[in-house]
């Protein structure tokens, strides 16, 4: 199995991450919190480095040559962004500080020019909080209802219950396209047909997606798709907010200030043009221009499905050592899942079991991972949640196995 | 009600040297430390049931922490109890420590212990954040009994 890898190109992509090389409390590293953020590498460092060692610079509204360069490059990105998942115009390519503030400026923006008393907006059971509470936020405001797509046992939407939630009064489906805590992936294109049918639009949570499938937001038809370059080995305080030109453009403005306006007169302001009109203040142009290399990455890794592949391979392989640890359970067991194992061990709290594992290197993300109702859904307070990058090996996973089930052993004699 | 037998009779801070002292055959190793911890923990007393409840919660702990108190001949008794190991047995060297203590005492003590023994870098600082929330909540439970003696 290991061999079907291509192990030469994964230790080739580990050389590019610096942070690999660190030792934590003695040991190798071993980082498998990918789906909280993935590491960066020397590409993507180096281009933060050079910008404020030679070309920092506020960007738009500059005319000398640091401003241009800096503009010029910051602009470089939104195309890539808009090739990287396939949207139609640059214009289109929202920057925002991640996904969270991508779906909070569409619950604010289009939410409060477009919902009414008894709308109704469907998210599901499995959503991060981030796509859970701007929703409750905005329905509370405008009496409308939040409805909630229920899962099965095995982390899965329970498709037939999502249509009967839909209806004529759905205006808005917001769903992530990979759920963080389970990664589990969605029917989205199922999921967006059904919800065009009655006439409500779709928000995708990409969050967990862009690093690891490909993403074409023409093929989906979703109205809005929002996703952070902190996970897709890009800076952190990078995100994205992809949506229909006509939505766009129909949207009042989300916060204001600099940027965003056309020409401001004590009495009225006019708003600028998309994008900038949802972009008020200075950005986080260094990171912005960094995450073209992270994307140009991520699009390397993704072509000739190396990074699909290579992570499948990983999925089952650390699945099938996990599952010989007397007392761990897997939660979420679906077959279409991302390379993210969440577990639960039987007479060991996920936090001690955390702090365990990290006395011996290993680094993962132990709670309920934002995703409380998903928890309670499950009946339980938490997981021990391994989620794998393009640069994790077969060789780290036989690592934590063993210290797991050696710190298991130890504890329970 | 809890029945609550133990009486303190040594000072804090002598109590607090031999937690040091305890915890110098580890010699800063991080992981026997933790699973020392762990080891205390289990050895917890649990709390009943009908203290673990939001008006016995702590909050700022990570992990869910019951803590219950009682007065008896002006001295004061902790009973506590987590969901985790390690919280439990963060709670078991606190009570060592504080119950069974007079109020003014725990009021005014610095528990110099924490950081001798590096806690923070064993536990990290989330869950230094927490046992910060528990000590806090244990004086205020003091000044609490201090003010009803008055």
């Amino acid at each position: 199995m290991k061999a079907e890898s291509n192990i030469s190109k994964i230790d080739e992509i580990r050389k590019l991450f610096p942070i690999l090389r660190e030792k934590i409390n003695g040991h190798k590293l071993i980082y498998f919190d990918n789906a909280a953020t993935t590491q960066k590498p020397d590409m993507v460092i180096r281009v933060l480095d050079d910008y404020y060692r030679t070309y920092n610079s506020n960007i738009h509204r500059g005319i000398h040559y640091l401003a241009e360069k800096a503009t010029a490059k910051f602009e470089e990105t939104r195309e890539a962004t808009r090739e990287f998942i396939n949207a139609q115009e640059t214009e289109q390519i929202i920057f925002t500080t991640g996904t969270t503030d991508s779906i909070n400026l569409v619950a604010s923006s289009w939410g409060r020019a477009n919902l009414k008393q008894d709308d109704e907006v469907i998210i599901s059971v499995m959503e991060h909080h981030s796509n859970i509470v701007p929703w409750q936020l905005i329905c509370e405001e405008k009496g409308a209802k939040l409805q909630v797509i229920p899962v099965d046992e095995h982390g899965d939407l329970i498709i037939e219950a999502f249509e009967q939630l839909l209806s004529k009064k759905t205006k808005l489906v917001s769903i992530a396209h990979i759920s963080n805590a389970l990664g589990v992936i969605n029917p989205v294109k199922e999921i967006i047909e059904k919800a065009h049918d009655v006439g409500a639009i779709v928000m995708l949570d990409g969050a967990q997606a862009a690093a690891h499938i490909n993403i074409d937001v023409q093929n989906l038809d979703c109205d809005f798709y929002a996703f952070s370059g902190h996970k897709v080995y890009g800076p952190t305080g990078t995100g994205i907010l992809y949506g229909k030109r006509d939505l766009l453009e129909s949207m009042p403005p989300y916060r204001s200030g600099g940027e965003m306006i056309s020409e401001v007169r004590l009495d009225k302001t006019t708003f600028n043009e998309l994008p900038y009109k949802f972009e008020a203040g200075t950005p986080n142009i260094a990171g912005f221009i960094a995450l073209k290399q992270a994307l140009e990455f991520v699009d390397k890794i993704k072509s000739g499905e190396l990074a699909t592949k290579h992570e499948e391979m990983l999925l089952q392989y650390g699945t099938r050592a996990l599952n010989k640890i007397p007392g761990l359970k897997i939660v979420g067991d679906s077959k279409n899942k991302i390379a993210v194992i969440s577990f639960v061990i039987k007479g060991l709290h996920h936090y001690d079991l955390g702090l365990m594992l990290d006395t011996r290197g290993v680094a993962l993300r132990t709670g309920h991972h934002c995703a409380q109702p998903l928890m309670k859904h499950f009946d339980i307070d938490g997981t021990t949640r391994a989620s794998f990058a393009i640069y994790n090996t077969f060789e780290e996973i036989d690592y934590f196995v063993k210290q797991l089930s050696n710190l298991v052993n130890k504890w329970k004699k | 009600m809890e029945e609550i037998v133990s009486v303190n009779a040594k000072p804090i801070d002598v109590l607090q040297d031999e937690i040091i002292e305890e915890f110098s055959i580890f010699d800063g190793d991080r992981e026997s430390t933790i699973f020392y911890i762990m080891e205390l923990g289990q050895q917890l007393e649990s709390l009943s049931d009908q203290y673990k409840t939001d008006e016995y919660i702590i909050k700022g702990c990570q992990s869910k922490v019951w803590l219950f108190s009682k007065m008896q001949n002006n001295r004061i008794f902790y009973m506590a109890d987590s969901n985790t190991e390690i919280t439990k047995g963060l709670i078991s060297l606190l009570i060592r420590v504080l119950s069974g203590q007079k109020a003014d005492d725990i009021i005014q003590t610095n528990l110099y212990f924490i950081e001798k023994i590096g806690m923070g870098q064993i536990i990290g600082a989330q869950r230094s954040n927490g046992l910060t929330a528990m000590i806090k909540q244990m004086k205020l439970y003091a000044m609490a009994f201090k003010s009803k003696i008055r």
